[in-house]
């Protein structure tokens, strides 16, 4: 989230696409509730009539994967119409860039892709900026034909709300109430705050879903300001957080890239490619080779380039979630550790995974419960005989039965006390990571394949006469600090290239800090521990209530809350001002606003071209040559579709990862055995696969089976009644749950055909206090082109009585 | 920089690990007017005796603050922390029921009683086995490791064929977790990569 939970309570209109906060984020929607008190009108868009959109001011029903369109729609109008933001549109982004001739976009398609080794990709270089030497050339009136401005202005004329409303079925009256509201936040001053959640990314084109919601916040002048932003609601307590300390294949921690074999066969070669000239990730020397000190400690020199070559290296292959499950199911992978995870309910095409499972040597689980994952080898319908994996189920304590940080959707990383001892001989992961890594390390000793790494490596958390190793030694390990004198760090701007800081995720640096500045005691804590309620400038910063990376910042590109003089948009809601002299600053600026050195004032227009630090050009990306299937979205169908593509002849994403053997089993398009849209979506009562809340009496007794919801029409014509039993059918399998037929899901009318949608909720398995069919088991093998993300957002089913 | 531990500052105000705002009397419920007080005796007040400890919800991206009520070790109570700026007292169905984890109130003799289904021994399955075997942490961390170093010894690669160091192993995976907290995540990632492992993942991904 660029912005955070309690500055909700700042917006003027919401756009609501593919979240459902009312179930999935309820205490979000309390703050929405209050903005709407104010005054704040709400706009749910979704392929369901949810609890959400029972509290909306306009609801627009959209059919699954198809909301490039429906953002288009609304972009084009704001185009067309003069409503998007200009003054912000030319200053803040790169709406004005030049970009090379070579760029081109026909049927559906961009210039430059090329098949290579059997597999499609797209030679980037033709959508490069132009430039004058070192400079990018610029139009600041927006009327070059080669400007980014000019570009997209040509390729969103095509999403005219007509042929918006035959491709998402959204009727077209309420497409243009839509649009009206929405683009009202264009004006300067109106804040337009962009939800979203799973609908937007469990696509095959799930990241261009995310660059549309961006793209549309950067024409209205949305994003750094009270109350606006790109705002993705995570579903778990620590996604953020996960990710942030590089649990995903292809980082290290803080976002850094994992090293990769290819790009980086050497240290040179890493920071060569990494390092940027411009941007704040012109850092990245100082960012990996602290990470590294912190990691191999005094064996990690200048002279061994720190190291370096400990860490592993990735294959320029996908790692993710699928590919392992492939590879498992291969028997390439034989040992898994699966830590508080279920991709025996969660992963797309759960059958097939269940079954790759068998594969496996080994594999320790480590989980509260005993969920389907597992119990995998005894599940229904197989003979655990035949299955020879070894299994070590290992107990975990709850979060209340341990201490550490969290990290919320909008970056706020607070600290949990400990309230009871686990139960039996249940440990905290902090417990059972530290001595399984000890034992490995033993059994090194001896001897074995390249034992350096894990020789080397700091693990020095014991706290003598305690079982639980020492929170706080960890802690300020990913906190960084000065390797002389073991000095806590305050700011990542104090990290250094030459060795003599280590800091194990830069972006916590200042979390586990004190402030030397507090006067208060109770506020002499580590940031993440701090508790205050101090909101001065009644924004619902809190800026003393615990910590919130990068630096404290609670709005990130926060510049751009006011105008390239310095003054705010809103004079209400004041981010930063320049009074003539100096910044007032009610959060911490993400830019220069005082110089590092001689503590000066830094005037408004040295900062005004380039608000978006992270980024190497410093301004928005209307336009982005980073992604894999084009530097603009384009519509294409999901890769199971009841129809064909309307806008231009590429039926599907080129680019959308696809799997083999069992893991291609797909629908064609327009598939008479499967003419339904199913989609997939959470309840209010159940969280994720079920582990914890169908093993909770109370959350069972609310919603305790399964269910698959259809319209009113579909089960009349199907002779369905609610309460009855249904099968529900894909290419990948079926399973049976009751049907509950109900008006919260109606027929769309998309070109001139009906589209029926089943809509099933994904909580259940075999195992827990409730028991019921596992909905992934009907979901596709398909993912992402950029992230591997699956399709779970729109495939095709069938459905009958049972 | 001064650095105080965070015992020792709690100790110093005499609280333990509980919240540390908390005792400043903050309260989820605005004081109902005398008038308005039911006129039956109130019985004792159950959470009196009670520690309060400052927590974070388990479940969704919202990061509510709760406040648990536990007595010699168990929960007896949860409600949200009235001082959290995100949910300001107030809980979903998951957040306020989030105390079954650990116990829950049994219907028939309404006493709360300990959730039996969670795991409470380290327990394991043998090649072809058709049950649990109750096992010993010493006994399972150690042939933990050995599995992992024969697996990560037999699979594990120096150089790829272009002769790039490139130190890994692709025969182990790793996924997990959201539902774990940063530090213990961050000690479960050097643990993970220091063996070279490049199948890491978690359901951020999902």
């Amino acid at each position: 989230m660029t912005n955070h939970f309690v500055d909700y309570r700042n917006a003027d209109v919401f756009l609501i696409i593919g979240a459902n906060p009312a179930e999935a984020h309820p205490m979000a929607m309390r703050s929405i509730g209050m903005a709407k008190g104010k005054g704040a009108k709400i706009i749910v868009v979704d392929s369901r009539f949810t609890k959400t959109a029972a509290k909306a001011d306009i609801y627009a029903p959209l059919r699954p994967g198809t909301d490039i369109t429906f953002l288009y729609g609304i972009m084009n109008y704001a185009i067309q119409n003069n409503l998007y933001h200009h003054e912000y549109v030319v200053n803040y982004t790169n709406a004005s860039y030049l970009v090379s001739p070579e760029y081109g976009f026909a049927d559906g398609l961009f210039s430059g892709l090329a098949e290579k080794d059997g597999k499609l990709a797209y030679d980037s270089k033709k959508w490069d900026y132009q430039k004058e030497g070192e400079n990018i050339k610029k139009d600041p009136t927006l009327q070059h034909p080669q400007c980014v401005f000019q570009i997209l202005k040509k390729h969103v004329s095509r999403y005219d709300l007509k042929t918006v409303s035959q491709v998402t079925g959204t009727p077209e009256d309420v497409l243009r109430e839509v649009c009206a509201a929405y683009c009202a936040t264009g004006k300067p001053g109106k804040a337009g705050n962009v939800i979203y959640a799973m609908g937007i990314t469990q696509h095959s084109y799930g990241s261009q879903n995310v660059r549309a919601t961006a793209m549309l916040q950067l024409l209205l002048g949305n994003i750094g300001i009270p109350g606006g932003g790109v705002n993705a609601q995570r579903g778990k307590s620590n996604v953020q957080g996960c990710c942030d300390m590089g649990m995903l294949y292809h980082l290290l921690t803080g976002y850094l890239k994992c090293p990769d074999a290819p790009k980086h066969p050497t240290f040179k070669d890493y920071l060569k490619v990494e390092t940027p000239k411009t941007s704040y990730w012109s850092n990245t020397p100082k960012f990996l080779i602290s990470m590294l000190k912190a990691w191999y400690g005094e064996a990690a020199t200048q002279e061994n380039d720190f190291c370096y070559d400990w860490l592993p290296k990735l294959n320029g292959k996908d790692h993710s979630h699928m590919a392992i499950f492939a590879d498992m199911a291969a028997e390439k992978v034989k040992g898994l550790f699966a830590w508080g995870q279920n991709p025996a309910v969660g992963g797309p095409q759960a059958a097939a995974e269940r079954t790759a499972l068998e594969k496996l040597d080994w594999m320790v689980y480590i989980d509260v419960f005993e969920n389907e994952t597992a119990a995998f080898w005894k599940r229904p319908g197989v003979n655990p005989a035949n299955i020879k994996t070894e299994i070590f189920m290992l107990p975990a304590a709850f979060s209340y039965e341990k201490e550490a940080t969290v990290t919320n959707s909008g970056r706020w990383v607070q600290f949990r006390w400990k309230a009871i001892e686990p139960p039996g001989k249940a440990k905290s992961d902090l417990w059972i990571a530290d001595r399984i890594f000890k034992a490995i390390r033993q059994e090194y000793r001896a001897g074995g394949k390249f034992p350096a790494p894990i020789l080397n490596m700091v693990w020095n958390y014991d706290l003598p006469g305690h079982d639980e190793p020492d929170l706080e030694k960890v802690a300020t390990e990913v906190n960084g600090y000065t390797v002389a004198d073991g000095k806590v760090l305050g700011t990542f701007a104090n990290l250094k290239d030459d060795g003599s800081t280590a800091c194990g995720v830069w972006i916590y640096c200042g979390y586990w800090a004190i402030d030397p500045k507090e006067e208060d005691p109770r506020l002499k804590v580590p940031a993440a521990q701090r508790r205050s309620r101090e909101d001065k400038s009644g924004l619902g910063l809190y800026p003393k209530w615990t910590f919130s990376w990068p630096l404290n910042r609670r709005i990130v590109y926060n510049r751009c809350s006011a105008d390239p003089a310095g003054r705010p948009w809103n004079p209400e809601k004041v981010l930063m001002a320049w009074d003539g002299t100096k910044w007032i600053t009610n959060d911490v600026p993400d830019f220069k606003a005082k110089d590092p050195v001689t503590k000066e004032p830094v005037p408004p227009e040295k900062t005004a071209n380039a608000p978006f630090i992270m980024l190497p050009e410093g301004q928005g990306r209307l336009f982005a040559s980073g992604m894999k299937e084009g530097p603009l979205p384009e519509h294409y169908e999901p890769v199971e579709s009841p129809v064909k593509n309307l806008i231009s002849k590429q039926q599907n994403n080129p680019l959308a990862k696809r799997w083999k053997g069992e893991f291609a089993k797909l629908a064609e398009t327009a598939s008479k055995e499967f003419p339904y849209v199913a989609t997939t979506h959470r309840l209010i009562e159940h969280y994720q696969t079920g582990t914890e809340t169908r093993n909770s009496p109370w959350l069972v007794e609310l919603m305790p089976e399964m269910f698959a919801t259809i319209s009113l029409t579909l089960a009349g014509r199907l002779g369905i009644k609610p309460g009855d039993e249904v099968i529900v059918s894909s290419a990948r399998g079926e399973i049976k749950c009751k049907a509950n037929v109900l008006p919260i899901v109606k027929p769309l009318r998309v070109n001139g055909s009906t589209i029926e949608i089943v809509a099933l909720p994904w909580h259940w398995g075999y195992q827990g206090l409730a028991q019921g069919s596992i909905g992934n088991d009907l979901t596709p093998y398909i993912g992402d082109a950029n992230t591997s993300i699956p399709e779970y957002k729109g495939f095709l089913c069938n459905i009958r009585k049972a | 920089m001064q650095k105080i531990s965070r015992r020792d500052f709690l100790k110093s105000l005499g609280i333990g690990t509980a919240g540390v705002a908390l005792f400043e009397g903050a309260s989820a419920v605005p004081a109902l007017a005398k008038e308005n007080l039911p006129d039956f005796k109130l019985g004792p007040f159950k959470l009196k005796r009670t520690k309060e400890t400052a927590s974070v919800c388990a479940y969704c991206g919202c990061g509510c603050g709760i406040i648990v009520y536990s007595e010699n070790n168990k929960v007896v109570f949860i409600e949200g922390d009235p001082d959290n700026p995100i949910n300001e007292g107030a809980l979903c169905p998951k957040g306020t029921t989030i105390s079954d984890v650990s116990s829950f109130v049994d219907k028939k003799s309404h006493q709360r009683v300990p959730n039996r289904q969670r795991v409470t021994e380290v327990l394991y399955r043998a090649p072809g086995g058709s049950n649990w075997e109750v096992k010993d942490w010493d006994w399972a961390i150690s042939e933990i490791a050995k599995r992992v170093k024969k697996t990560r010894d037999e699979s594990f690669e120096e150089k790829d064929d272009k002769g790039v160091t490139v130190n890994r192993t692709q025969a182990i995976a790793h996924l997990g977790s959201a539902t774990i907290d940063n530090e213990e995540n961050y000690l479960m990632y050097k643990l993970m990569r220091s063996l070279g492992v490049i199948n890491l993942d978690h359901c951020a991904r999902l």
